[in-house]
C-alpha cells in the first residue's frame, strides 16, 4: 500500500467498536482518539514521549499514543480509559484507584489505569517493586506514587479474587 | 505537536520495502517502532519526505535459532525480546539489557533493530551487540550482507549501512565454555538513557582461564564502543581480582566521554566506567563459575 501526502483510509477497533476514517499519515494516534473520535479520556501531558498520560492499549500492549501515528494502528484493536467500564460499572482497576485514593488532580490517571491494565495482565500478582518498575513510564505530579502503587496492588487482589 | 507532512508506504514484504527505498533515492526512511524517529519528526529535528513502515512485515518479527546461533528479527520488540525464553536461555545478557531500555511503553514498540540503526551514542543495545560480537544482517537492492558489530557504527547516529539497505535481523553466535554476563547501567532516573552503561560477556574454561571477553560501553564516546584493550587484559589467563581491576582501569582510560549538563562531567563518567566495568566483570566471572 502506498499513499502520497494525502489521506489514507484506516479501519480499527476502538473500545469494541469498529471505526473507519480517512486520516493524514502524520496524524498522531492520540489526536485521532481525542479529536476524530472525541475520546478525550486519553490525555496529552508532555507530548514528548515521557509522561505516559496518553497511554492506551494497542492489541493488549500499552503504548504512548502521542508517539504513534494513527495509520500504524490500522487493523488493530485499541482500548482507551473509556473502554474500561462496562454498562456504567467501573472496572476493578478504576475501583481500586477510588478505594485507595490513587489520584489527586487526576490528570495522569487514565494513563496509569491503562498501564496498570497491561501490567496486571502480564503479572497478575506483582510485588511492590514490579509495580513501581511497571509504572516507570507514567509520571504523576501530585500523589508521590504511594497511593497509586497501593491502588494497583489492591486491584491485583480484587482481580485475582474474581478469577478464583 | 505535529510533524511535517510525509508520504506513507506500508509494504507487506521485505522485497517491496527494499524497492521502495531504492526508488525513493534517499528520500525515504524506514519507520520501525518509531520510538526514536517519531519524537524527532514531532519536534521537527528531522523532516523526511517519505516513510516506509515495516511494522506489517511478518518475516522481520521472528526469533530464529540454529545449532549455535540466534537471530533476532529487526521488528521484534524489546518487550518480546525480554519475554523470550529462547533468548534468555541462549543469551541472558540480551534479556538483562532489554529490561533497561526506557519504560514498558517504549519497550512495547521499540526494537533492537531500530535502536542499532538509530546508532544513538547512548543506546543500550549497542553495548550489548558489541560485547556479544553480533552481526547485522542487512538486505539491499544488491542482495544481503552481514556487518560485524566492530564495523557497524560509523559515528554519532550513523552506521555503515547505506540508505537503501534494511536491517533484517541481528545474529548472535553461541560462545563456548562456561559463560557469564552482566549489564551495569547508571541512570539519572528510571527509564532514562544511560549516564554510563557497560555490557560484559565472558567465558572461562575448566581451568578458570578466560577464553572470551566482550566489553561494550555506551554513552562514553561518539557511538557505542568495544573496550578492546580492557578485554585483552583478562583474556587468555585465569581471571583474578587484580586483572579485573586493571581491565576496569583501562576501560575508563580508553573511553572518550564528554561533559553534559544533564548527566555529568567527562571525568565523572570516566570514573563510573571504571566502577561499572569492575562490577560487571565480577558478576560475570562469578556466574561463569570462576573463583576470584
Ligand atoms: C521515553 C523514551 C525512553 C527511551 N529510553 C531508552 C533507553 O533507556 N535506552 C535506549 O537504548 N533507548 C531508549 N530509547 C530509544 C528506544 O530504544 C528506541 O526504540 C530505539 O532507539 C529505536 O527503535 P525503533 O524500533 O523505535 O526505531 P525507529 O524510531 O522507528 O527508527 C529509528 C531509526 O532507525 C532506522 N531504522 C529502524 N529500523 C530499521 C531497519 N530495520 N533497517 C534500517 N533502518 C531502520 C529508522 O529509519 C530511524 O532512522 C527511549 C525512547 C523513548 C521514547
Ligand atoms: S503525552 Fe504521550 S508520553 Fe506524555
Ligand atoms: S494525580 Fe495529578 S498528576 Fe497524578
Amino acid at each position: 500500500m502506498s499513499i502520497e501526502n494525502k489521506t489514507i483510509r484506516i479501519s480499527l477497533n476502538v473500545n469494541g467498536k469498529h471505526v473507519e476514517e480517512n486520516v493524514e499519515p502524520r496524524l498522531l494516534l492520540t489526536h485521532f482518539l481525542r479529536e476524530n473520535l472525541s475520546l478525550t479520556g486519553t490525555h496529552i501531558g508532555c507530548d514528548t514521549s515521557n509522561c505516559g498520560a496518553c497511554t492506551v492499549l494497542l492489541d493488549g500492549k500499552s503504548v504512548k499514543s502521542c508517539t504513534m501515528f494513527a495509520v500504524q494502528a490500522d487493523g488493530s484493536s485499541i482500548v482507551t480509559v473509556e473502554g474500561m467500564e462496562s454498562d456504567g460499572k467501573m472496572s476493578r482497576i478504576q475501583e481500586a484507584f477510588r478505594e485507595k485514593h490513587g489520584l489527586q488532580c487526576g490528570f495522569c490517571t487514565p494513563g496509569m489505569i491503562m498501564e496498570a491494565a497491561f501490567l496486571l495482565k502480564e503479572k497478575p500478582n506483582p510485588s511492590e517493586d514490579e509495580i513501581r518498575w511497571g509504572i516507570s513510564g507514567n509520571l504523576c505530579r501530585c500523589t508521590g506514587y504511594s497511593n497509586i502503587v497501593a491502588s494497583v496492588k489492591y486491584a491485583s487482589q480484587t482481580l485475582r479474587g474474581d478469577s478464583e | 505537536m505535529y510533524p511535517g507532512t510525509f508520504d506513507y508506504h506500508r509494504p507487506q514484504t521485505l522485497k517491496e520495502a527494499v524497492e521502495l527505498l531504492e526508488s525513493s533515492r534517499g528520500n525515504a526512511r524506514i519507520l520501525a517502532g518509531g520510538m526514536s524517529l517519531i519524537p524527532m519528526l514531532k519536534s521537527r529535528i528531522v523532516s523526511i519526505p517519505a516513510l516506509v513502515d515495516i511494522g506489517k512485515i511478518d518475516e522481520l518479527k521472528k526469533v530464529e535459532t540454529g545449532k549455535d546461533h540466534l537471530i533476532i528479527g529487526s521488528m521484534v520488540t524489546d518487550h518480546d525480546i525480554e519475554e523470550s525464553r529462547t533468548v534468555g536461555e541462549m543469551f541472558p545478557l540480551i534479556t538483562e539489557v532489554s529490561r533497561w531500555i526506557g519504560d514498558p511503553q517504549v519497550r512495547n514498540r521499540g526494537t533492537m533493530g531500530g535502536s542499532l540503526c538509530h546508532a544513538d551514542p547512548s543506546g543500550d543495545w549497542g553495548a550489548c551487540f558489541l560485547a556479544l560480537r553480533g552481526k547485522a544482517l542487512v538486505t539491499g537492492p544488491k542482495g544481503t550482507r552481514k556487518i560485524d558489530s566492530d564495523s557497524f557504527f560509523s559515528g554519532p547516529f550513523s552506521t555503515s549501512m547505506n540508505e537503501s539497505e534494511i536491517l533484517t535481523g541481528i545474529e548472535f553466535n553461541q560462545i563456548d565454555g562456561m559463560n557469564g554476563h552482566a549489564y551495569e547501567k547508571i541512570e539519572r532516573k528510571a527509564g532514562d538513557f544511560a549516564t554510563v552503561g557497560v555490557a560484559v560477556q565472558i567465558s572461562i574454561d575448566e581451568k578458570g582461564k578466560c577464553t572470551y571477553a566482550g566489553i561494550g560501553l555506551t554513552s562514553v564516546s561518539s557511538s557505542p564502543i568495544r573496550a578492546a584493550e580492557a578485554e585483552k587484559e583478562i583474556l587468555g589467563k585465569p581471571v583474578t581480582m587484580k586483572s579485573i581491576e586493571s581491565s576496569a582501569r583501562i576501560a575508563s582510560e580508553h573511553c572518550d566521554p564528554s561533559d553534559d549538563p544533564l548527566r555529568g562531567s567527562a571525568e565523572f563518567k570516566r570514573y563510573l566506567v571504571g566502577i561499572c566495568t569492575k562490577r560487571a566483570l565480577i558478576r560475570a566471572v562469578k556466574e561463569a563459575g570462576g573463583v576470584i
